[in-house]
């Protein structure tokens, strides 16, 4: 048999164990193979038994698995991941399913104070590994309470890990790493990428797609893991690096490509751990840094990446790093598109940035 | 495969059997029905029992115990009305309730079409329990203090809100007074001391015994209603407010609105096999289980409360047994999770059906009657619509103009919010 042949069947046969999913199929799948694999896997959370959630992420399990493992709980989500963290410390391996991003924060003290420091605080002989999914960021007309990207919140608090995926590929392959991992994690899915990549509201180039027809949409049906703490360069590039995660890795994309800067995109995937060796490698090559994140801008993750590439990149810089991010005010119902960074604002930034010789 | 092993408690034997599952022992509460299923309200032991009696505003908390556990009635399965709890109302009241109850369908049904049009984002309707809103704010006074969640729009027709500037929030126009920033029907009105609405429920249910408290602190004869529904009782905050209204007496009504279901879970769920006014009664405030879709109870009831409240005895909670008969907004189809027409096997029937035929038994009312007035008001509604629309579109405007995102955030904007206020005008 020729080498060439050779590769071919195992081209065929990575394509046959490969489906087109949304970001939904592609979670639900993450969660079907890791129930599979393991009885003490449940899932858990306001809708996401009977009703398979109200995106849908939980379809077929409460069929599949049981009442008790699609469980279906109260509406107080700090009773539901103080229930979580006990049940992971009696060996069971609890997926929290917030409804919303943003209505995490009732469970903010039992994240904080009690599933981050857990370990840490018992001198390691307790730990709760605990995956909590919440869609996250706007788009979708949801006003204050439906829009917001609250991860940098959980970046702050030592002991959390933080993910947040931008196609159905990663998010299956993370969300596995994060339910199989002994440590929390914070699992944040950009709704407005659930059914398909989304480019901005820019009238050039802007709507959305459908996964159907990106590479990233071919998930294999069966079980693996994207390891956390590795960032994806979705492009290469000499000029500038674009530091982006979630729905604005691909409106950061299309900005690259319509202003034919040659900008290098990397898709961090990880926010903790962070791929600090990823980042410092672009950056050191580029020379110039430009980072995105839809959320708020004080405070925000974006802050912590500019002194990190500060910290690492400071005598390979040759401008000041940029951030293009949300205004630091309350996600408006009426003006998300005026919120939302588009990609007219990443490509002024990226032009700022380069006009420094 | 991870090792779960690992976090075992020591000398925890239970490891999952050979099919790779433990059997489990976890009971998880079912509901009145799921889709195919024939609905099945007897859980819920909808008889009045030990309510037939009606103890004085000022008892004790153990008098009232019954009542957080029966039904309070007035009119009965005929229509007929009598019993303990009947209240004095006048018959302008009566005809008035109906009124309104009529208004808030018929905003409902119209809001609920335009959304479908798309000239709405999203849309939450009250049918089937339009009593609650309009019977309560009824027996309230005009100065009393309503903190809403997103279900008591009937509140704000009893108020005598602006149709058009309902319609206008819900639209985010240049008329909004929200002026864009919220989702449709999270109103603020505060003229009609009504609360500005949350999208993170129940946070409104302790923030309302606050807001007694301070009447009291200032010696004022105000009181404070707030609602939330049978689902949300769940929330620390429900249990925060009943536990600071009995501890400084608050001046406060705590009104539970058990409507069966939250999204697609059932009541059972945050109720635990107990009624939600039996709650009440582990605090020490009297908790009243009502008929919700009785307008004359659900007046009466709250009537006294007013009393309890005004009078200085302090909190009660009401917990009034509904039915939400449409989806629980625009974004779900109740199909998926409940019987196809569970509404029709409702035991509590319809509470505008129900009041309308006592005011015709009455003779006060006739069907002619009400049909014109389902008219009229559906007219009105229409008129109001497209005033509404001439102050703007969701998708076309006119809206505030955008750089008034940046109001209000804080009382008066600091450099950096001036900074990004002044970057958005350079980009438009
Ligand atoms: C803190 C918080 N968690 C979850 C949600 C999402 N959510 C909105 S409405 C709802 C169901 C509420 O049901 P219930 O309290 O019974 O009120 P109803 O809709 O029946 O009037 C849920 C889970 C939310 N808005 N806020
Ligand atoms: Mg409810």
């Amino acid at each position: 048999m020729s080498r060439s042949a050779s590769t071919a069947t195992e081209t065929e046969q990575r394509a046959a164990d490969r489906e087109t999913m949304s970001m939904v199929q592609a979670i639900n799948s993450a969660l079907h193979c890791t129930m599979a694999a393991d009885p003490a896997v449940l899932v858990m959370g306001e809708d996401v038994g009977f009703f398979g959630g109200v995106f849908r992420c939980t379809e077929g399990l409460y069929e599949k698995y049981g009442a008790h493992r699609a469980l279906d709980t109260p509406i107080t989500e700090g009773g539901i991941v103080a229930a979580a963290i006990g049940m992971g410390v009696n060996g069971l391996r609890p997926v929290v399913e917030m409804q919303f991003a943003d209505y995490i924060y009732p469970a903010i003290d039992q994240i904080i104070s009690e599933l981050a420091r857990l370990r840490h605080r018992s001198g390691g002989e307790f730990f709760a590994p605990v995956t909590i999914r919440a869609p996250c960021g706007g788009g979708i007309r949801g006003g204050q309470t439906h829009s917001q990207s609250p991860e940098g919140i959980f970046t702050h608090v030592c002991g959390l890990k933080t993910v947040m995926p931008s196609n159905p590929y990663d998010a299956k392959g993370l969300l596995i790493s994060a339910i199989e991992d002994d440590d929390p994690v914070m699992f944040f899915e950009p709704k407005r990428i659930y059914n398909g990549p989304f480019h901005g509201h820019d009238n050039n180039g802007g709507g959305s797609g459908s996964w159907n027809d990106h590479p990233l949409g071919q998930v294999p049906v069966g079980h693996y893991r994207i390891p956390l703490g590795k960032a994806a360069t979705i492009r290469a590039g000499r000029q500038v690096t674009v530091l982006a995660y979630g729905t604005m890795v691909h409106v950061a994309a299309e900005a690259i490509r319509t202003s034919g800067i040659d900008a290098e995109l990397l898709d961090l995937r990880s926010l903790l751990p962070l791929d600090i060796e990823a980042v410092a490698e672009s950056v050191q090559k580029t020379g110039r840094c430009v980072v995105i994140h839809e959320a708020t801008r004080t405070s925000g993750y974006g802050a912590e990446l500019v002194a990190e590439v500060q910290e690492t990149c400071f005598w390979h810089l040759r401008a000041p790093i940029e951030r293009v991010t949300g205004w630091d005010t309350p996600y408006p119902h009426a003006f998300e598109w005026e919120y939302f960074p588009s990609q007219r604002r990443i490509v002024d930034a990226l032009q700022r940035t380069l006009a420094y010789h | 495969m991870p090792k779960t092993g690992g976090n075992q408690p020591a000398g925890a034997h239970s490891h999952p059997g050979a099919s790779g599952a433990w059997v489990s022992k976890l009971h998880v509460p079912t509901g009145s029905s799921r889709p195919g299923e024939v609905p099945d309200f007897s859980a819920l032991h909808l008889v009045s029992d030990g309510a037939l009696f009606r103890p004085e505003p000022d008892c004790e908390v153990r008098d009232a115990e019954p009542l957080a556990r029966g039904l309070v009635r007035v009119l009965d399965d005929e229509g007929v009305a009598g019993g303990p709890w009947l209240p004095e109302l006048s018959d302008e009241h009566l005809l008035q309730g109906l009124r309104h109850m009529v208004q808030v369908r018929a905003y409902d049904e119209r809001m609920f079409r335009m959304q479908r049009q798309g000239q709405l984002s999203f849309y939450i309707k009250s049918t089937g329990e339009e009593a609650v809103a309009v019977a309560q704010g009824m027996a309230l006074d005009s100065g009393d203090m309503l903190f809403p969640a997103y279900r008591q729009q009937g509140l704000l027709f009893v108020r005598g809100r602006d149709v058009v500037d309902m319609m206008c929030h819900c639209i985010s126009n240049a008329r909004d007074n929200c002026k864009g920033r919220q989702m449709p029907v999270f109103y603020t009105w505060k003229d009609g001391n009504f609360f500005s609405i949350s999208g993170n429920l129940a946070t409104q249910f302790s923030q309302a015994v606050g807001w007694a408290m301070a009447s009291a602190y200032k010696g004022e004869d105000h009181i404070a209603a707030t609602w939330v529904g049978d689902g949300s009782t769940a929330e620390a905050d429900v249990h925060n407010a009943m536990l600071f209204a009995a501890t400084y007496r608050a001046p406060v009504i705590l009104n539970i609105v058990n409507n069966q279901w939250a999204i697609s879970t059932p009541q059972s769920f945050a109720a635990g096999g107990t009624t939600f006014a039996a709650r009440a009664l582990g605090y020490n405030i009297p908790g009243i289980r009502v008929d919700g879709n009785d307008f004359l109870a659900v007046h009466a009831v709250t009537d006294w409360a007013v009393q309890r409240a005004r009078q200085g005895f302090g909190p009660t909670v009401i917990e009034l047994v509904t039915y939400r008969v449409a989806g629980h907004s625009t974004s779900d189809n109740p199909d998926a999770y409940r019987a196809h027409n569970e509404s029709d096997a409702w035991p509590l029937g319809d509470p505008v059906t129900r009041l309308k035929d006592y005011l015709i038994g009455r003779e006060l009312w006739s069907e002619p009657q009400q049909q014109a007035l389902e008219a009229e008001l559906k007219e009105a509604v229409s008129r109001d619509w497209k005033q509404a629309l001439s102050h703007g579109s969701l998708e076309d405007g006119p809206h505030w103009p955008v750089a008034t995102m940046f109001d209000d955030v804080f009382q008066h904007m600091p450099a950096h919010l001036l900074r990004q206020r002044q970057q958005l005008e350079e980009e438009e």
